[in-house]
């Protein structure tokens, strides 16, 4: 069987082990959630208006029959009603992972467009001056996690230019667009830094390695330009393991950044669930956990997808 | 064990972060030994939000606690938390990795399977999840941290120790009759020592953010001991009036992971055959 079946017949199985772990680990939280759900003031239900809410939100089953339930309304696209927000989860997570894929993207652009050109230019000049300068950056950039890199533009840009980032009520990039960037791009660099300085790195590293291939030097001994060396020979090549990383660091940016949302106020995905964590909402937990799962295998399975169909020496053993 | 921190300390960037290092492992003892400049708990209502100064170096917080002393202690306690993380994480990834690698099929597939699950959780979302299960605390927060990073020592380690059983030195040793436990302790481990090693250093890396990643929520180290993330959370609203707040824990963290991102570095180089000959 080849490589990409195994993985896509292997995916089910997986989606379902998530399905049941998220399941188990929710109900094992402390508290219950019409408790959570209402605050001080399930303190004045009565016995049978608990129940009735119990009743609404299934929850007054034994586990097997509300897994079985979910289960079955997850496969016809029912992921249930959030206890919190009284609106089905999918309409929650279609809310909210518009935002979080924005800033996926653009930290993506920021990292790939600052980190290539960096990553070839200290290739090229490998051990001189500008090439231990960007290493030394790149290091740093790697070294900083990313909620301290938010905080710390924070606080640049409120002493040094006397503003705060845009922090009001969140505006959708289709209602105005400009106003979204301005509140989107301090977040977005944020999490491009580590990100950038990742791809640097990568770009650098494999460019090292194929700058000493034969097929590189029987290029220059033909009299080649070394610059049209680097772009017609080297880079495509290298390319290979970036996209690889890029694909999988853009898969763990559709998860949410929890920390990063937290310091710029942004509603996207990864507080959401946060919330939904410390509010014991089970079904919201359970649907957006599920759905960020679900988008980081689909997005692995592209990189290792692609990565076979742009390099014609990769072909994956079948077994 | 020598020999390689001798080699540690001859690469370039391997000395820079073996230095760091020691800088911050002689803080963190002696923070949680209580050797400290002042204890980090004492407050001095009269000596609030003083900058640095040559009585108090890194200056005071809010409440006139020592940030010197409270930051060796915060490095005390994120050292802790990642060092016990990652010795359950790695400990605990090898067994699995090496056993699937080793009895291959149905454990192999299940180990795998049950990996593949974890992995696709969001790894602070995962750490989050299993911290409210059991309310936040040091040794909640370790094995939030260590379940994070089993998969990835259990990838690690399978991979190679796959490759490894095929090899023609392996089948070699077993044409001579060497027992099995022989081979896999002294061919297969003293090979896999080398990716284990380097994943170590890197783990640590990640820890330390993680760890201070779930404090700065809040579901950490709990109030009032100190570590970098609550403290980091603490200077949020007073960054602009004691930048200080902000700057000594945001620079040590940095630092910390600096110096494990840059001794990995160096090991992959030295334990690496391939590179091993380009630097000598």
């Amino acid at each position: 069987m080849s490589y990409p079946i195994k993985r896509l017949l292997v995916f089910p199985l997986v989606m379902l082990g998530v399905a049941i772990f998220v399941f188990i680990a929710i109900r094992l939280v402390p508290g219950d959630a019409i408790t959570a759900m209402l605050g001080t003031e399930s303190g004045l239900l009565t016995s049978a208006q608990r129940e009735a809410l119990s009743a609404y939100f299934g929850l007054d089953q034994n586990w097997f029959v509300q897994f079985w339930r979910w289960l079955v309304g997850v496969l016809q696209g029912n992921l249930g009603i959030s206890t919190t927000y009284g609106k089905p989860v999918i309409t929650i997570i279609w809310e909210h992972f518009p935002l979080t894929l924005e800033l996926a993207v653009l930290s993506m652009l920021i990292a790939l467009t600052i980190g290539i050109p960096a990553g070839i230019y200290a290739a090229a000049n490998k051990d001189r001056p500008s090439d231990l300068i960007v290493r030394f950056v790149a290091m740093f950039g790697q070294s900083t996690p990313s909620f301290v890199v938010g905080l710390l533009l924070v606080y640049l840009l409120s002493v040094g230019f006397g503003v705060l980032p845009e922090m009001g009520t969140f505006v959708p990039i289709i209602e105005d667009p400009l106003a979204n960037l301005a509140q989107m791009i301090l977040p977005a660099i944020t999490l491009g830094t580590a990100f950038a300085a990742a791809v640097i790195r990568m770009t650098r590293s494999t460019m090292l390695d194929i700058l000493q291939e034969d097929y590189v030097r029987t290029a220059r001994s033909k009299g080649m330009p070394r610059r049209r060396v680097i772009w017609r020979h080297a880079l495509p090549n290298a390319l290979i393991p970036v996209i690889t990383l890029s694909g999988v660091e853009f898969g763990y940016l559709l998860g949410g950044a929890v920390l990063v949302e937290q310091i710029f106020a942004l509603p996207g995905l990864g507080r959401t669930v946060l919330n939904a964590i410390l509010q014991r909402d089970y079904a919201l937990v359970q649907g957006s956990v599920l759905f960020i799962a679900f988008n980081f295998m689909i997005v692995n399975l592209l990189v290792d997808l692609a990565y076979a169909a742009l390099d014609p020496r990769i072909r994956f053993e079948s077994k | 064990m020598t020999a390689l921190l001798k080699d540690v300390a001859r690469h370039p960037s391997g000395r820079i972060g073996l230095t760091i290092f020691i800088v911050f492992l002689i803080a963190a003892v002696l923070g949680k030994a209580g050797l400290t400049p002042y204890d980090p708990l004492m407050q001095d209502r009269v000596a609030r939000l003083q900058g640095p100064s040559n009585a108090h170096w890194f200056g005071t917080d809010l409440f006139g606690r020592d940030v010197l002393s409270r930051l060796m202690e915060g490095i005390g306690q994120s050292f802790i938390i990642s060092f016990f993380s990652v010795g359950v994480a790695s400990l605990l990834g090898s067994v699995l990795g090496l056993t699937a690698a080793w009895f291959s099929g149905l454990w192999d597939g299940a180990v795998m399977r049950f990996m593949d699950v974890l992995l696709a959780f969001p790894a602070i979302l995962l750490a989050l999840l299993i911290i409210t299960i059991f309310g936040p605390g040091t040794w909640t927060s370790v094995l939030a941290i260590a379940i994070v990073y089993v998969p990835i020592f259990t990838r690690v380690m399978r991979g190679p120790a796959l490759s490894l059983r095929h090899r023609d030195f392996v089948d070699a040793a077993r044409t001579f009759g060497t027992s099995r436990s022989y081979i896999m302790t002294r061919h297969l481990g003293l090979n896999l020592v080398a990716p284990l090693t380097v994943q170590i250093t890197l783990a640590l890396a990640w820890a330390l953010v993680t760890e201070a990643g779930l404090s700065f929520l809040g579901l950490g180290t709990q109030p009032p001991n100190a570590s970098l993330g609550l403290m980091l959370s603490d200077a949020r609203n007073l960054m602009e009036m004691a930048p200080w707040l902000l700057w000594v824990p945001a620079i040590a963290l940095m630092l910390a992971v600096l110096s494990f991102n840059l001794l990995g570095d160096a090991l992959r180089d030295i334990l690496d055959p391939k590179t091993r000959r380009r630097l000598a």
